[in-house]
């Protein structure tokens, strides 16, 4: 995977790399989860979803992975104009590992990139291969510490630099900020800031922490089960819609 | 090849060990040989899996597959019970995946329907439910040195198993929604993995004993955890716990007359307790 060039990213898609997502509606069984979901996603920008619980953003990344039939379309356009299948990398809600586990970083990575089996001794080749890939992430020294042992913010970035290799196009994360400290939270925001301009990638992320959005993403996704409101973080968070989502203004109730 | 054995045992400063006679001992060492690093192996992934209360139930349900075997006149029950322990552990991942209840409840509710009808078929027709004591206890004794190439192939198949499918058993254990998004899945694992279980715990039931059998698949791994910093220390501690306790726990059975498979579980039992002693020290 070569490192593409970043190119000025404004709106539209054209001659950019971008991922387009267009009257995307997923339903599962009966219910609804998501109808008529719009939005664009460009190369190097970071951007933010939100939403109340059960508002589908799980959903939406599950369909964007290719987990969840979807209807309507979600096109990737790579940076020359051609369409292609993205590469995408992929961060999970970080579970709790159970603190007895004896599987160390470098065990658990080794077991999701390569096919040769970790109760055996680790070739120097692939130890060497997942000091780089955890070098993405500065977790090169988390390597042969045990998984259960990792904080909040030691397992975000592992999981970080697992989802970085293969280097996707783009990068979800699925609320990568819970359960990490402030000082946790500082660090991972600068690592995906400086991730975003190393490899020029798009992150789109899901968060809860509203209060930290103006200072790292571009665009920010106001979800409901449908977009309700798209564009820089300080005007999604003034807007009706935010507050009526999150029941801010008084007198109203539920949109 | 039970020849070549044989006069390998009698390098061995025992009594028994000696040529010409006592042939069951030295079978029965030949088994646990075989046994124990199968049971040591399984072992890393039950704990991993948190699955030993579910080998637990499929002890019982191996009971039930025998009695099935016997009312059906076979002359191997053994052959009806692996089928029905097959069956059992596939119904079960599939329930456990499709319904939103606690994998202990589903574990419960096989158990106790596998154990119940067991015994409505071992009684049947105002049958004795005595036939059926040996199950409980097993015997080492009595293995046959054709069975101890059975196990050694089901010893062969796991390795396989491990050295294909020990990174994605792995990652589906420790995290199963990455191990979806990186294409693993994690169903199959599961089902291949609790299908493994399946035969080697009804396999090796008849020489092990029911009762106990669990606990060679729950006692190692949960040693080594106390002990190990990462995998391949796991499965070092894992397997070795297994040979040692196996070989100590049968000695121990010849001098003493206890059962075998009892003796065994006492010395993983010890193991455990020891490994405790020492969990303290790692961070």
């Amino acid at each position: 995977m070569s490192v593409r060039k970043h190119q000025n990213c404004t709106s539209g898609c054209s001659g950019l790399c971008c991922l387009k997502v267009q009257n995307m509606g997923v339903s599962l069984g009966d219910t609804e989860l998501l109808r008529d979901v719009s939005f664009h996603l460009h190369c190097g920008e970071i951007v933010a979803l939100i939403g109340p619980n059960g508002a589908g953003k799980s959903s939406l990344f599950k369909a964007i992975l290719g987990q969840f039939p979807h209807t309507g379309a979600i096109d990737f356009q790579r940076s020359d104009g051609k369409k292609s299948r993205p590469v995408i990398g992929y961060v999970p809600q970080s579970p709790a590992f159970d603190r007895g586990d004896p599987v160390s970083v470098l065990d658990f990575f080794a077991a999701a990139v390569a096919d040769w089996p970790v109760f055996l001794p680790i070739p120097a080749k692939l130890r060497a291969r997942v000091r780089f890939c955890l070098e993405r992430t500065h977790a090169e020294g988390l390597m042969d510490k045990r998984i259960g042992a990792l904080s909040g913010g030691e397992i975000q970035r592992v999981l970080m630099a697992l989802a970085l290799d293969p280097l996707p196009h783009i990068l979800i994360l699925d609320e990568p900020l819970s359960g990490v400290d402030i000082d946790g939270e500082r660090q991972l925001l600068d690592m995906l800031d400086e991730i975003r301009q190393t490899y020029d990638l798009s992150i789109l992320l899901s968060t809860h922490d509203f209060a930290t959005l103006e200072h790292y993403a571009d665009k920010v996704i106001l979800l409901k089960h449908t977009v309700l409101k798209v564009g820089a973080p300080s005007e999604v968070l003034a807007s009706p819609e935010f507050q009526d989502v999150f029941h801010l203004r008084m007198g109203k109730g539920e949109a | 090849m039970m020849d070549w054995w044989y006069s390998l045992v009698a390098l061995l400063p025992f009594d028994w060990a000696q040529p010409g006679g006592m042939y069951f001992m030295k079978n029965a060492l030949l088994a646990i040989l075989v046994i124990s690093p199968l049971f040591g192996l399984l072992s890393t992934m039950v704990v991993q899996s948190r699955m030993s209360f579910f080998s637990d139930a499929l002890g019982h349900s191996a009971f039930t597959g025998i009695a099935i075997g016997t009312l059906c006149g076979l002359s191997e029950p053994m052959w009806a019970a692996v089928l029905f322990a097959l069956v059992f552990s596939f119904l079960f991942t599939l329930v456990r995946r499709r319904s939103s209840m606690a994998s202990d409840t589903v574990i419960g509710v096989f158990s106790s329907t596998a154990v119940a009808l067991g015994i409505f078929i071992a009684t049947l027709n105002g049958g004795s439910f005595t036939k059926f004591n040996a199950l409980l206890v097993g015997d080492i004794l009595s293995v046959e040195p054709v069975k101890i190439g059975l196990l050694a192939g089901i010893l062969g198949v796991i390795l396989v198993l491990w050295a294909c499918a020990y990174n994605t058993l792995l990652l589906s254990a420790l995290h199963p929604a990455l191990a979806n998004s990186r294409g693993i899945r994690v169903f199959w694992q599961e089902a291949v993995l609790n299908a493994a279980i399946a035969v080697v715990v009804t396999v090796s039931m008849t020489w092990v004993g029911l009762l106990v059998i669990n606990s060679l698949l729950v006692l190692p791994a949960a040693a080594s955890r106390n002990l190990a910093r990462n995998t391949r220390q796991y499965h070092l501690f894992s397997l070795l716990g297994a040979v040692v306790c196996g070989i100590a726990g049968l000695m121990t059975s010849y001098y003493i007359g206890s059962s075998a498979g009892s003796s065994i579980t006492l010395y993983l039992a010890a193991f455990f307790i020891v490994s405790l002693a020492f969990q303290k020290r790692r961070l």
